[in-house]
């Protein structure tokens, strides 16, 4: 007999056509129930959510489903890579997150994302409150502005991963265990040339709707928002903005976390994610 | 200014952060209120840590910030926007010029140097 326990987690492939591309994705999946789909930052990937994955508490009342973007973790880019410059746009991401709750026949799924995958989930209450239940927009805002220069993020005399890792590292609480900044750290390392940089097109260029973000109807699709005190990307502050311009949307700030609450501290995380979970089901 | 001279014992004591700088060899200033500080680094070591008393005398960047910024990045469990080098440049606490590349070449291991004068305990 074998000793060994087996997390939760299954992890598959599938094909996603989206547009006239089709990608090799690579999505994991825990649980029964409610459809709970999760949605990693910018230039990581869907390895964020293992936490969350794993618990059985919510695995136990949701079907938990985390996906690799394009691009991303162990989803492939394009055939054709190599001559495309990857550039994350507002429209390809609503059609690959839309195209993969269709391929998935997921019915009125909670959507969470966080960072770009929480700016996104807000323009997806906006563009199809019908089609999920709630969003949870993690380190989520209508609007954040560049603090630094993407172009050090892809050139042959800077190592891309460890840039992107000491970049991100900034947006990490000091209080979060050295174990899990690490585990954060390692899959921004991990991450193809150039791709951090062109999902930050999205997150700080393209993304940006804080004159739409009103028209949200929270009564169709609830908005829940949820920051980390040390997250100097979107900071509370920015959450705060984004919360008053959603009517009806609910925020709580995290404190002694940054950009990355469910990997950064998941313990904590999960009291503040529970509640809101028990009250879009309730 | 004994806080800065800490951080050369700090930084030579710690093989992790000597490690990180193997590649780096150069001259960065530290600015601390209007007081600019000569780093001297080879193969992740500080050298020297000397007062800058003429502007000839320089580095190839310079990293600055005020007295009081600087004591809330060391502290123990720093508040936020001062808890990290970026987190401080994005609120504009921390100011960095000159030429920049072998800062993000390193970056980490500049974070670390700096940082590493951080109170151990609260």
């Amino acid at each position: 007999m074998s000793n060994i326990k087996f997390e939760n987690i299954s992890g598959k492939y599938f094909s996603l056509k989206v547009r006239k591309q089709t990608y090799r994705i690579y999505m994991e999946e825990s649980g029964k129930g409610t459809p709970l789909l999760c949605l990693h930052t910018a230039g990581s990937d869907s390895r964020q959510f293992r936490h969350v994955l794993n618990d059985r508490q919510i695995t136990k009342q949701f079907r938990v489903i985390a996906f690799d973007l394009p691009w991303h973790g162990k989803s492939n880019p394009p055939d054709d890579h190599k001559n495309i410059e990857y550039k994350l746009t507002t429209n390809d991401y609503i059609e690959l997150v839309t195209s993969f709750c269709k391929s998935m026949n997921l019915k009125k799924p909670i959507i969470m994302g966080c960072s770009m995958g929480g700016r996104i989930v807000l323009h997806l209450a906006l563009k199809f409150p019908d089609l999920f239940k709630a969003v949870i927009a993690l380190e989520g805002a209508d609007k954040l502005d560049p603090y630094y220069d993407l172009e050090w993020l892809n050139r042959p005399d800077v190592h891309g991963g460890e840039i992107q890792a000491a970049y991100v590292s900034s947006q990490i609480a000091p209080q979060s265990e050295t174990k899990y900044r690490d585990e954060i750290l390692w899959h921004y390392k991990q991450g193809g040339p150039g791709v951090f940089k062109g999902d930050l097109y999205f997150y700080w260029q393209d993304g940006n709707f804080e004159k739409k973000s009103h028209l949200i109807n929270t009564k169709k699709c609830p908005v829940y928002l949820l920051s980390g005190e040390y997250d100097c990307s979107c900071t509370p502050e920015k959450t705060m903005e984004t919360a008053r311009r959603i009517k009806g949307s609910k925020y709580k700030i995290i404190p002694g976390v940054g950009h990355f609450p469910m990997s950064e501290n998941p313990k904590l995380f999960f009291k503040y994610l529970k509640p809101i979970l028990k009250e879009i089901i309730s | 200014m004994k806080l800065i001279k800490n951080i050369k014992k700090s930084v030579n004591n710690n093989p992790q952060i000597i490690s990180k700088g193997k590649w780096v060899h150069l001259k960065f200033i530290l600015g601390v209120d209007d007081k600019d500080f000569i780093f001297k680094i080879n193969c992740g070591k500080i050298v020297s840590i000397e007062k800058r008393t003429v502007d000839t005398k320089t580095g190839l960047f310079k990293i600055s910030a005020s007295l009081i910024s600087w004591k809330k990045h060391w502290l123990h469990i720093p508040p936020r926007d001062y808890h990290d080098l970026f987190a401080m440049l994005s609120k504009k606490i921390v100011k960095i010029d000159g030429n920049i590349l072998p800062l993000m070449q390193n970056l980490q291991f500049f974070k670390d140097l700096i940082a590493s004068n951080r109170e151990k305990t609260s």
